[in-house]
């Protein structure tokens, strides 16, 4: 009977022990929604040399002038192609290659590779793995469009920045969305800085978490920012029809490309060097 | 009870006793021996921060005065600092100061020296009472054996505190250094006007103000090498003859910064590897010095910056040894001679008059026993024997040996009678002899290149009727050869 109750006191410690161990490394913050979404739904780990799977990726061609915005809205000097020189699948990456070279009229050439009509989801986990170029005036995105653009003019469409990446700041990536009120300019954006270390010399994952009133935004583990419906809400200018609407409710399908010069990062100068590549080792998305 | 209680304290010491030689067979290790020594040196990364680290008493080690440097131009600064209480604070002197017109020093460890294997930049913070110019900050000059220099050129400040990155190239070579920084800077240029080829646009410029705090190594981990060079990038072919020597030079490198910034800094041959491809042509060492070994043959000198190729490179032909020009045969009695080691000399002439303008790198060389005058990069220069002119009435010919070094040289001969009042006039706008001067001027060209060409010649156009003061040879042009047995003769 004493063994019975040293046994219990010693068993009753080692529950508090643990017990003290789970709370302690358990940390919810009741402002945030933490889900971990797991099925993989697509996946391109970027295995086959030559062109990027047709079942998976398009091409958006052109400098814009096609679908009546030039320099693709943004005053961008790229024109887009699908030859191999600006898109190609090798040794186990994708690699996008903006080069400055006379095409067209335009004096530099990029790709800009989407899963347009392909591939598109509703909520999940879109996520990439990718090694930046660098330089002024490369501007390097992995980013989601909503899949009626056509018949909702953007930015009703909705627009989610999973990565951004200015060439001449190699330490950051910042993460947006667009909506109407809360497009372009005014997009809901945040900046996400490397310590001691670059985007453009290794691999980093860039990826958001969406579900029904969240999208989350991660750059390897480190969340850096969340938007919400209040996100938008509050933060949209209110001189547009529905200001602030939560349009993050539709399939979006993914594009990845490499723009040359544009409002946002500035033409590129004397000092930057081409061609410029962004490697992108996979894509995956998770439900 | 009493026996629970027992039972139970003897369970908890065991555990504390079991849970102490757990720790103990963790963290036991064996002693270091007294004959243990410390592998590397130290590794501090502060330099200055409201007080100098780990620096020599003396804290500011000044550029000599004897060129220029006013050693009194430093000090600290307790009313400003970027971080702290106190900053580095430079008068920069004004270009009339008596004590010196520009402020340089360096810093030096106290100790053995540093090992800066384990960081990437120097860093520091500065501003200025106006934007001036930093003309170089840099680091690794210890005014002792200076073997790691490295330096940033030009880095124009605000009046505002801003953080400034000097990279360091290849950090794994820096062990033990004690050149901890350096910093020269000059007048303030007010009107932009400063132009190193005139003194006196210096002038007009003012003292100012420098302040630094916050001067330490640092690991960033967000720096990029972009490009480094020997040789400015280009690539250079040339032919050598056998046991002469070149230095490479223009060594730099460009790291991008995490501000997008490239900044270029001029890098120490000792940080770069460098490589012959036929070391039996020619081999390099860790200077960069390339010493032409073989008697024939071609290498490329090329060289590696830590991971990176440096742009540039040298392709060196062995020539074989210096040829020695062809011994005169003319007799000495026919002979007044300049420069022979044939004849005796009868004048001693000047072969670096420096005229103003001139580019001209002139000298006497002995190779092999025998003594020649080279030239490089001539646009003109003279062979000046205005304070003993020679009587040239008796001689029919002045003799040249010119070496060329390829077929395109070409050189203009003025062969100068100075008149009888025995100075040298020139019109400084023309260039052609004034007042009772003199000449006679021709053009050797179509050279045959890596040969000795005999030249006579003949004294005659102006010279035919007054050549008894002859007192220069000027030479225009080039722009490179070698001159010997240069003599008036006649037959």
């Amino acid at each position: 009977m004493k063994q019975m109750k040293i046994l219990k006191s010693i068993l009753a410690c080692a529950v508090l022990l643990a017990g003290t161990l789970l709370i302690t490394n358990c940390e919810v913050d009741e402002t945030q929604t933490v889900t971990n979404f797991e099925n993989l739904v697509m996946a391109d780990e970027f295995d086959v040399d030559g062109a990027p799977d047709p079942t998976l990726w398009t091409y958006d061609i052109g400098d814009g002038s096609a679908e009546g915005i030039p320099g693709w809205g943004n005053n961008e000097l790229q024109y887009y192609t699908d030859r191999p020189e600006n898109v190609k699948v090798e040794n186990g990456l994708l690699v996008i290659t903006a080069r400055e070279e006379a095409f067209d009229g335009s004096s530099y050439t990029s790709a800009r590779i989407t899963t347009q009509n392909l591939f598109e989801q509703q909520y999940g986990r879109f996520e990439a793995r990718i090694r930046m170029p660098l330089g002024k005036g490369i501007w390097p995105a992995f980013w989601l469009l909503g899949n009626d653009c056509d018949i909702n003019p953007w930015p009703q469409c909705g627009e989610i920045d999973v990565m951004e990446y200015l060439g001449d700041a190699p330490t950051i990536v910042f993460g947006s969305a667009h909506g109407p009120g809360y497009n372009a300019g005014d997009s809901i954006s945040k900046e996400y800085e490397l310590e001691n270390d670059r985007f453009d010399t290794g691999f980093h994952v860039f990826g958001i978490e969406w579900g029904p009133d969240y999208i989350n935004y991660y750059v390897d583990d480190e969340l850096y920012q969340q938007i919400t419906p209040e996100t938008t809400a509050e933060e949209a200018v209110d001189n547009v029809p529905n200001p602030g609407e939560w349009v993050f409710n539709r399939p979006f399908y993914i594009i990845l490309n490499i723009a040359v010069g544009g409002n946002l990062p500035g033409a590129p100068n004397e000092d930057t060097q081409f061609p410029q590549r962004m490697y992108v080792d996979y894509v995956r998305v998770y439900n | 009870m009493q026996m629970m209680k027992n039972i139970n304290y003897k369970i908890g010491r065991t555990t504390i006793v079991l849970g102490l030689l757990l720790i103990f067979n963790l963290g036991c290790e064996r002693d270091l021996t007294d004959e243990a020594v410390l592998a590397t040196f130290p590794t501090t990364a502060e330099i200055y921060t409201d007080n100098p680290v780990g620096l020599t008493d003396e804290f500011f080690i000044s550029f000599d005065p004897a060129v220029g440097a006013n050693p009194e131009a430093f000090g600290t600064d307790d009313n400003e600092s970027y971080e702290g209480t106190s900053s580095i604070r430079i008068d920069v002197p004004g270009p009339n100061d008596p004590n010196g017109t520009f402020a340089g020093c360096i810093f030096r460890d106290r100790g053995e020296g540093r090992n800066l294997t384990g960081y990437d930049a120097l860093t520091f913070w500065a501003k200025g009472s106006t934007t001036g110019v930093l003309g170089e900050v840099g680091f690794g000059v210890d005014f002792l054996e200076n073997k790691f220099p490295v330096n940033r050129a030009n880095i124009q400040l605000s009046t505002d505190w801003r953080k400034y990155v000097i990279p360091i190239p290849n950090p794994e070579k820096l062990v033990q250094e004690r050149g901890m920084f350096l910093i020269a800077v000059g007048s303030f240029d007010v009107l932009g006007n400063d132009d190193p080829a005139l003194a006196d646009s210096f002038s007009d410029n003012s003292g100012w103000i420098v302040w630094l705090d916050e001067i330490k190594f640092e690991r960033l981990g967000t720096t990029l090498t972009v490009n480094a060079e020997i040789l400015d990038g280009q690539n250079l072919v040339q032919e050598s003859f056998s046991n002469t020597t070149t230095t490479i030079t223009g060594l730099s490198q460009t790291v991008n910064l995490a501000t997008g910034e490239n900044v270029t800094v001029g890098v120490a041959p000792t940080y770069f590897d460098f490589n012959s491809s036929n070391p039996a042509v020619a081999t390099v060492d860790e200077n960069g010095v390339v010493n032409v070994v073989g008697q024939s043959g071609t290498t490329t000198i090329t060289a590696v910056l830590g991971n990176n190729q440096a742009q540039g490179s040298l392709e060196i032909t062995a020539l074989g040894d210096f040829p020695l020009a062809p011994v005169p045969d003319d007799p000495a009695a026919n002979v007044l001679s300049i420069f022979s080691d044939s004849y005796t000399d009868v004048v001693d002439a000047n072969f670096t008059p420096g005229f103003g303008g001139s580019t001209t790198q002139a000298s006497v060389l002995s190779i092999g026993g025998e003594e020649f005058v080279t030239y490089e990069n001539n646009n003109f220069t003279g062979i000046m024997f205005d304070n003993n002119p020679i009587d040239g009435s008796a001689m029919s010919f002045l003799h040249v040996d010119i070496f060329a070094p390829d077929a395109s040289t070409q050189v203009e001969f003025q062969i100068r009678d100075i008149g009888s009042n025995q100075e040298i006039e020139t019109n400084e706008f023309t260039g052609f002899p004034t007042g009772d001067d003199v000449d006679y001027r021709v053009t050797l060209n179509g050279l045959t290149p890596n040969e000795w060409n005999s030249i006579d010649i003949p004294l005659v156009g102006n010279l035919t009727t007054q050549r008894n003061n002859l007192g220069a040879i000027i030479l225009v042009g080039g722009p490179s050869f070698i001159l010997d047995n240069i003599y008036f003769f006649t037959e």
